[in-house]
């Protein structure tokens, strides 16, 4: 036997035997009947649907959109906002941009949520950010602008200076060297951590739960965690998990797809 | 924007020279780059600029369209003062062609396109026009079979020919070669001086900063030797290049003309 063979024997040894060992573990403590009842039942689980998807899954994307829509204003100002001439307004957008990065996510949900009836009791609030909607998206928004605003950044910096140089010196003003030469090439930059994003996003409006449970307003996790309490079983959450599932991991492959498309242009 | 009031009469008369640099001063926080540059470029002559790196002569170089803000001193291109705060710079940058040691081509965008953008957004070229005029262009430098290539599966020499034709479709009146060939493999030097030297019989107006002494000797009107921020001497080649009067550029040549005998 080579080396190389006997080498690659004993990983598979190793393999064997590890998971072997984790195997027996499990299977001698965990109660298999009690979880599979709990988890999978498959007449709670059939029950779940259709609200599961007409509720939850189009709730879900319908946060994630306002609070990514949202965030990517929020980025873009901040990023412009950074490079500022002006001192102040560099200022401004680094405080906004550092306090939020260093909140968690569930804490600005709360605040924001709870803080936009008080801060504007003396108006009527319109429909809109009376909703979780409006209250949660608009917090998710604030959230993943001062972390995209960081991407964005970094990929307007990551175009070499020689670019804008090129561009300036055939007589482009600033503003179509930025919006014809480095814009272009910094949004390919910035399309994965942005995606990247996106789908973090995606599963942080499960924290929107905490802003209450006003049927129709619902998204997968909310609804997953009343049926599992009304039912007196976890099922509902095993198929809120398919569903999450069923949009993050397709998403993902999109993504490595454009990436590769984009790079073999450019190549 | 009121051209009368920035135009200055130079000290040769009537005709402005196309560049003139009178005791112009460059410094990168406390470090000086140049320190008192006079220079000048008359209209269609071809002038490299040679010299030690760290002499100073890219930045000189990119003093001339301002990518590099002068700390004082005056720089004239076609007798207007460029570096008058109020000069509105777009029209004067329209007028010089530069070409960058890396090349610079916008990555995103084929070869037709890097040349026709420019001449569609500043000039306002119909994009028929900017197509054609920009075929001519490539076809001039001996790319026009590469026109819907990216940049990126181009080589080197190839690249820079293209930012040749990028910089040549916007009919500038002077041309800047900051080091075209220096970031090139050796056996694809010679494409890009051709297209130079073909430029340079065409009576295009040329500051050409350059490591390479046998296209100075051989294309240049006259060389300028710069060492640390100044011109310490200048002349047409022949004299430059093989009877230099200052002990510093016999040194240099001596370095750069036999490398290989120390």
């Amino acid at each position: 036997m080579s080396k190389r063979a006997r080498s690659i024997a004993i990983q598979w040894g190793i393999f064997a035997v590890g998971l072997g060992a984790v195997g027996a573990v499990l299977y001698s403590t965990v109660s298999w009947a009690k979880l599979g009842d709990a988890y999978f039942r498959w007449d709670v689980f059939k029950a779940q649907f259709p609200v599961m998807i007409t509720e939850g899954v189009v709730n879900t994307l319908f946060y994630t959109f306002i609070a990514f829509t949202g965030g990517l204003v929020f980025a873009l100002i901040a990023a412009t906002m950074r490079q500022s001439q002006v001192v102040p307004a560099r200022w401004l957008a680094t405080t906004y941009v550092e306090v939020l990065r260093a909140l968690p996510a569930l804490l600005t949900i709360l605040l924001v949520g709870y803080g936009i009836k008080i801060a504007f009791s003396d108006y009527e609030i319109p429909g809109f950010f009376n909703q979780n909607y409006g209250k949660g998206g608009l917090a998710l928004a604030l959230v993943a602008g001062a972390y995209m605003a960081e991407s964005i950044r970094a990929g307007l910096q990551a175009v070499p200076k020689g670019q804008t140089e090129a561009a300036r010196s055939l007589g482009l003003s600033s503003r179509q060297t930025l919006r014809r030469i480095v814009m272009p090439q910094a949004l390919r930059i910035v399309v994965p951590p942005l995606t990247n994003e996106f789908v973090l996003l995606l599963k942080d409006t499960s924290l929107l739960y905490v802003l209450g449970v006003t049927v129709g307003e619902r998204e997968l996790v909310t609804i997953a965690n009343q049926a599992r309490s009304a039912s007196f079983n976890s099922t509902p959450l095993t198929a809120a998990a398919v569903c999450f599932i069923a949009i993050t991991l397709p998403l993902t492959y999109l993504v490595k797809w454009v990436e590769r498309r984009t790079e073999m242009r450019t190549r | 924007m009121s051209e009368a009031s920035t135009t200055d009469t130079t000290t040769h008369g009537t005709v402005a020279a196309a560049i003139e640099i009178c005791d112009l001063h460059k410094s990168f926080g406390t470090t000086e780059v140049l320190s008192g540059i006079d220079f000048r470029v008359d209209r269609q002559e071809v002038v490299c600029v040679i010299g030690p790196s760290g002499s100073g002569k890219s930045t000189l170089l990119r003093c001339v369209n301002r990518l590099e803000e002068a700390t004082s001193g005056r720089i004239l291109i076609d007798g207007i003062n460029i570096c008058d705060p109020d000069v509105d710079l777009d029209p004067i940058r329209r007028q010089i062609g530069m070409v960058f040691q890396q090349f610079n081509l916008f990555p995103h965008l084929s070869v037709l396109k890097n040349v026709t953008l420019a001449q569609t957004l500043v000039l306002g070229r119909h994009a028929e026009a900017a197509r054609t005029y920009a075929l001519v262009q490539l076809d001039k430098v001996g790319m026009s079979n590469k026109v819907d290539a990216y940049p990126g599966q181009l080589s080197g020499g190839q690249q820079q020919r293209v930012a040749i034709a990028r910089a040549l479709a916007m009919d500038p009146e002077i041309m800047l070669f900051d080091e075209a060939t220096s970031a090139l493999d050796p056996e694809l030097v010679g494409d890009v001086l051709a297209v130079m030297r073909d430029l340079a019989s065409d009576c295009m107006t040329m500051m050409v900063v350059t490591h390479e002494m046998g296209f100075a000797r051989r294309v240049a009107d006259r060389v300028v030797f710069m060492a640390d921020g100044h011109v310490v001497e200048e002349g047409i080649p022949v004299q430059l290049l093989e009877s230099p009067r200052e002990a510093r550029t016999q040194q240099f040549l001596q370095q750069v003309l036999r490398p290989m005998e120390d």
